[in-house]
């Protein structure tokens, strides 16, 4: 998609005329599990990235950030993938990644791992960013002062008016990153609705391995996210895609069980289906930006 | 339930009982949820982080001086008129204080709450030596009544409903179907009060021992705990070595925190201070006071240069009623003493890794748990690295590690890995799914996950940078 000046003028205007530079060129780690399963939302997370006037790599090299491993306790495979991922972003001065866990992973664990394995590509910690958190933090589009805006944050898109969305705050992006408010604020800069959700920040039940080694355990957590739905909401979104797997394939399961009619993942808002969409914050973000 | 459940057990059973029991379930719901928002509010009206950090750093001080502090202890307690006992193991723990009782020609015993006397088996051991053993809290009274070990360190029975309590009574004390609380808590207390009189031993834990005065700390909301530690003749305490604090001064802060940590109230009903036998001229407590400490594993932690930390928990229950896995499965689960996610970080410590399997691997890492630990224990890095040693001790799945091993591998090798991807994009997963190792798990509780029509990192415009 095309950049768009227009777009970009506001949103310089926005952050202010001396705003603080900002990152012009990133590198994209899609990684594993998104690129496997949310490609779309790479995708969208890429276009988003550009349509602000940020320059994407996409570089060679990048497979898994090793977070199931660590978490399994395999430690010594997670430090082989904690050192390929290091080296093939070694050259990038902002990594973004559109999952909260993988830079969890590399934010919180990768200078004990790495030091441990005294890889010459120290320090990709600090330069690991989330999405959303990015976008707030380093690109700045919502401006300094945005946490002043509460519920009439500045407005950098119009896609999502009238789109009714609850936000999944997957706990490694909110407990290791602390990243909480910025998604939500973004999704409504650009018109969503984000409704209330009791226990939004309560675990799905993923977990990577933990959802395979005790189902039933890990299911139940998902149900109980389930159950506090609120009614008539268009999406269920998150910045971490194992998440959306765990909540919308207990949603399908739960579905067919019933007979009813399984949800889609397509991101087009439909209010008459009682079923909402789970879809990844970057492909919401992308259509309310315009992107 | 007679045929208690052991760590191993873990899993599937316990979750559907929870499931498919909606009374329990409400219940345990209901009281950890209440529990947890009782705690959010307390602890909002501290400076949270500041006193967090005093406690961490209160607890650690005396867990890297035991050497000092454990023989400070037992000389302020020997001032005091207190015998002191120490035991290293469980065993030891149970003989003397059965040995205690057998000097005393001890009958009857009346039990305050106490999680180390749960964790040692103290009642089967005492009730093998022939005792009578009533325990006194009301929670504790009613699983007594069941048979039943605690669910909770801190609400034993909350996994019970006032149904499952209003039936208890019914059957054992004839009070009517429909009785109030009030009514069924009057009952206990008054079977209770009998048992009182009659003890010829109260055995409680601590919350807390000061060194340089040998007090006990012992908080509770019901009573029960002073009347079992001052009527009868002799009272045992029986104390982990890692309840010391340095000074009395401590005790003020720390049950405190432990009580809006636990149920959110800014002190306990009752704290009692215990500073030894009764002494001429004064009118009630025990003519013996003992202090058992106990080690049960405690210094084998305290060597280990991570998973020491968990020894500075003082068994507040915060991050059960924050956990999420908890809640799922209720205490029994966790098949020992102490559930939830310390009990998960304990269980290696004491029972040995090979007996707590799978407990360290019985959570989603959701990290929920850190976040109210009062003395702020990295519980779900000591999960972590209680999965790491596992792995070590080739205690997990041989497949697991060959997984790992290959995803490692292939993880080395960008278009190796590309490949592998592709295949799992192209495989029938609802189908084959089932049979594959690791989505074998997944099925069955959820419909198997949808990859995209190709992946991102082979989309033509990146493809052209690329390999």
């Amino acid at each position: 998609m095309p950049y768009s000046d227009a777009a970009s003028a506001r949103l310089s205007d926005e952050r202010g005329g001396d705003a603080p530079r900002s990152p012009t060129r990133v590198a994209f780690f899609a990684t594993c599990l998104a690129d496997r399963f949310f490609a779309d939302a790479c995708a969208d997370a890429v276009r988003i990235l550009e349509h602000l006037g940020v320059a994407v790599d996409v570089p060679d090299g990048q497979t898994c950030c090793g977070q199931p491993a660590y978490n399994a306790g395999h430690r010594a495979e997670a430090t082989r993938m904690a050192r390929q991922t290091a080296k093939a972003f070694a050259a990038a001065d902002h990594v973004v990644l559109p999952s909260g866990s993988c830079a969890g992973m590399i934010r919180s664990f990768y200078p004990s791992l790495l030091r441990a394995a005294k890889s010459g590509a120290p320090g990709l910690a600090p330069r690991a960013h989330e999405l959303s958190s990015f976008l707030v933090h380093e690109l700045g589009v919502l401006g300094p002062d945005w946490r002043d805006h509460e519920g009439d944050p500045p407005r950098i898109g119009a896609g999502l008016e009238g789109v009714g969305v609850v936000y999944h705050h997957g706990c490694h992006a909110l407990r290791e990153l602390g990243v909480h408010d910025e998604p939500v604020a973004l999704l409504r800069a650009c018109g969503a609705d984000v409704v209330p959700w009791g226990g939004d920040t309560e675990c799905c039940g993923f977990g990577g391995l933990f959802s395979t080694k005790f189902p039933e355990v890990s299911s139940g957590m998902a149900d109980r996210k389930l159950d506090a739905l609120p009614p008539d909401i268009d999406f269920v979104t998150s910045a971490d895609g194992g998440c959306l797997l765990q909540l919308s394939g207990r949603a399908r399961h739960l579905a067919r069980e019933d007979g009813a009619q399984a949800p889609s993942a397509s991101p087009t808002p439909r209010t008459s289906n009682p079923a909402p969409g789970f879809v990844h914050l970057a492909t919401l973000l992308r259509r309310g930006l315009g992107a | 339930m007679s045929e208690r459940s052991r760590p191993s057990d873990y899993g599937a059973e316990s979750a559907r009982i929870v499931r498919d029991d909606p009374g329990m379930r409400t219940s345990i719901t209901g009281a950890v949820r209440s529990k947890h928002e009782k705690r959010q509010a307390a602890w909002a009206e501290i400076d949270a982080e500041a006193w967090r950090d005093w406690a961490r750093d209160v607890k650690t001080h005396v867990l890297t001086h035991l050497d000092r502090y454990l023989p400070q202890a037992e000389d302020a307690l020997l001032r005091n008129g207190v015998k002191v006992h120490w035991a290293e193991t469980a065993a030891q723990a149970c003989d003397v204080v059965t040995r205690i009782a057998a000097d005393h020609g001890a009958r009857r015993v009346v039990k305050a709450k106490s999680m180390l006397t749960e964790e040692i088996g103290l009642n089967e051991s005492l009730e093998r030596a022939g005792l009578e053993v009533r325990e006194t809290d009301l929670g504790e009274y009613i699983i007594q009544l069941l048979d039943e070990p605690p669910s909770h360190i801190v609400g034993p029975s909350l996994h019970r409903s006032l149904e499952d309590c209003r039936r208890l009574f019914h059957d054992r004390f004839g009070t009517p179907l429909d009785a109030s609380p009030e009514t069924l808590a009057a009952t206990a207390r008054r079977i209770l009060r009998d048992d009182f009189l009659q003890a010829d031993m109260g055995v409680s834990g601590a919350n807390f021992l000061a060194a340089d005065t040998g007090t006990i700390a012992l908080i509770e909301n019901e009573g029960n705990i002073r009347i079992s530690t001052s009527i009868p003749p002799v009272h045992v305490a029986v104390v982990g070595i890692e309840k010391l604090v340095p000074k009395f001064e401590d005790l003020a802060g720390l049950i405190q925190l432990t009580a809006r940590s636990a149920t959110g109230q800014a002190i306990g009903n009752y704290v009692s201070l215990i500073q030894g036998p009764r002494r001429p001229g004064e009118r009630d407590g025990p003519d013996e006071v003992h202090v058992v400490f106990v080690d049960n594993g405690r210094t084998r932690l305290l060597a280990d240069e991570h998973a020491w930390e968990v020894l500075r928990c003082v068994r507040c229950g915060a991050c059960l009623n924050s956990c999420p896995v908890y809640r799922q499965t209720g205490g029994h689960a966790y098949g020992w003493a102490y559930s939830g996610p310390i009990g998960a970080i304990l269980a290696p410590g004491i029972l040995g890794l090979e007996a707590a399997m799978p407990l360290p691997f019985a959570s989603s890492l959701c990290g929920a748990c850190a976040e109210v630990c009062p003395v702020r224990i990295p519980i779900p890095e000591l999960l972590v690295y209680w999965r790491e040693r596992a792995v070590e001790e080739g205690l997990t799945p041989t497949v697991d590690g060959v997984a790992m091993k290959v995803w490692a591998a292939l993880a080395e090798h960008p278009g190796a890995f590309g490949v592998a991807s592709d295949v799992v994009g192209a495989l029938p997963l609802e189908g084959a799914g089932r049979k594959l190792p690791v989505l074998r798990g997944w099925m069955g509780e959820r419909a198997a996950p949808v990859p995209s029509p190709e992946r991102f990192l082979n989309t033509s415009s990146r493809k052209e940078e690329g390999t």
